[in-house]
């Protein structure tokens, strides 16, 4: 399992295992998406907004 | 002996559907390649890089690359799930409707106009309370229940100035009193799989926005219109959802065609994402000589 440092907050955050790249993830402590960029080593970014023709 | 089928699947950020339908494909034996929309680019003079798939499975969070995707892929002649004719019928809500309404279907009342004055006018005849919502979009984001003139007065105010311009196109359908709920049908190559209830105590009941999933039965009504639904914007991999009116019954009220299923799946206990990669190896098996 790796571990990843929140971006927003600071916060240790583990990424489970059978995470993927491109997967959004939620930081425990501020609730901010994150979104998979890498995995070994693991790396987050800020995830992207919702824009305006995202869904269905 | 036959290859092994070669799939592309265009997508975004990776949902659980997105994971469901990998796990699905390497179950399967389907080779296939993850192409992230935000990094990928096409080059119109380069089509044999995508003859390299037997298919191409589109599940863009974003309607607009998607779509384009589809589009350029459409041109290439590479089969695609779904096909552009199908995303553009569904993606747009207002072609959506007319092609229910070609196609003899039961929906709700809808008046468009172009300007936040004709919008008035519409709405006045059309009475209150209403609804405007942009052609384009999901999630429940940017309805507005219209209740009074002052009420439209405002949003299309706000629409005409605020919005692009695609907000320009006001799309307006009477209010319907749904019984706290909406149905979700799924219908994948002419099959009605599986339907659930999302009710909600807010009138927008997507899941999105907090709508909580259970259960439909599928009766004959509901799966004779899930079907022609789907058929009348082309078929394939569908979501149709329908309100119940209190006196005129069932009406669809929208299709859509890159489906979220995290509810769905586990609820029913419908692998849709094995049908979805099984409707796809369908598609792709038609182009593989044998």
């Amino acid at each position: 399992m790796s571990t990843i440092s929140c971006p927003e907050c600071a916060a240790e955050v583990m990424l489970e295992s059978g995470t993927e790249v491109g997967e959004i993830i939620v930081c425990p402590d501020c609730g901010v998406d994150l979104e998979v960029t890498a995995l070994e080593p693991a790396a987050v970014q800020l995830a992207p907004i919702e824009q305006e023709d995202w869904g269905e | 002996m036959q290859r092994r089928l070669k799939i592309g699947l265009l997508c975004s950020r990776i949902r659980v559907e997105e994971k469901w339908i990998f796990a699905s494909l390497e179950r399967r034996g389907i080779d296939f390649d993850r192409l992230d929309d935000r990094t990928i680019s096409f080059d119109l003079d380069d089509l044999e890089l995508w003859h390299q798939y037997d298919a191409v499975l589109e599940r863009s969070i974003s309607y607009t690359s998607g779509l384009y995707a589809l589009r350029i892929l459409s041109a290439f002649g590479v089969p695609t799930v779904n096909t552009v004719a199908v995303a553009e019928a569904c993606g747009d809500k207002l072609t959506t409707s007319s092609l229910l309404m070609k196609a003899g279907l039961p929906q709700p009342r809808n008046v468009v106009a172009f300007t936040a004055e004709s919008a008035l006018e519409a709405v006045e005849k059309l009475g209150y309370p209403a609804v405007a919502k942009p052609v384009i979009g999901s999630w429940g984001r940017l309805l507005a229940k219209i209740n009074d003139r002052d009420a439209a007065e405002a949003i299309f105010e706000h629409k005409a100035t605020l919005g692009s311009a695609q907000h320009q196109v006001f799309y307006l359908q009477e209010y319907i009193e749904k019984p706290g709920r909406d149905i979700r049908a799924v219908v994948i190559g002419g099959r009605v799989l599986t339907a659930m209830y999302r009710t909600s105590p807010h009138w927008i009941t997507n899941t999105a926005r907090g709508g909580e999933g259970e259960l439909c039965p599928i009766t004959p009504e509901i799966e004779e219109l899930s079907l022609r639904a789907a058929q009348a914007v082309g078929g394939g991999v569908l979501a149709v959802d329908i309100i119940e009116h209190p006196q005129r019954g069932f009406l669809i009220n929208e299709v859509n065609h890159t489906m979220e299923f995290h509810t769905l799946q586990p609820l029913s206990g419908v692998d849709i994402a094995g049908e979805i990669v099984d409707y796809t190896a369908n598609i792709a098996s038609r182009e593989v000589v044998q």
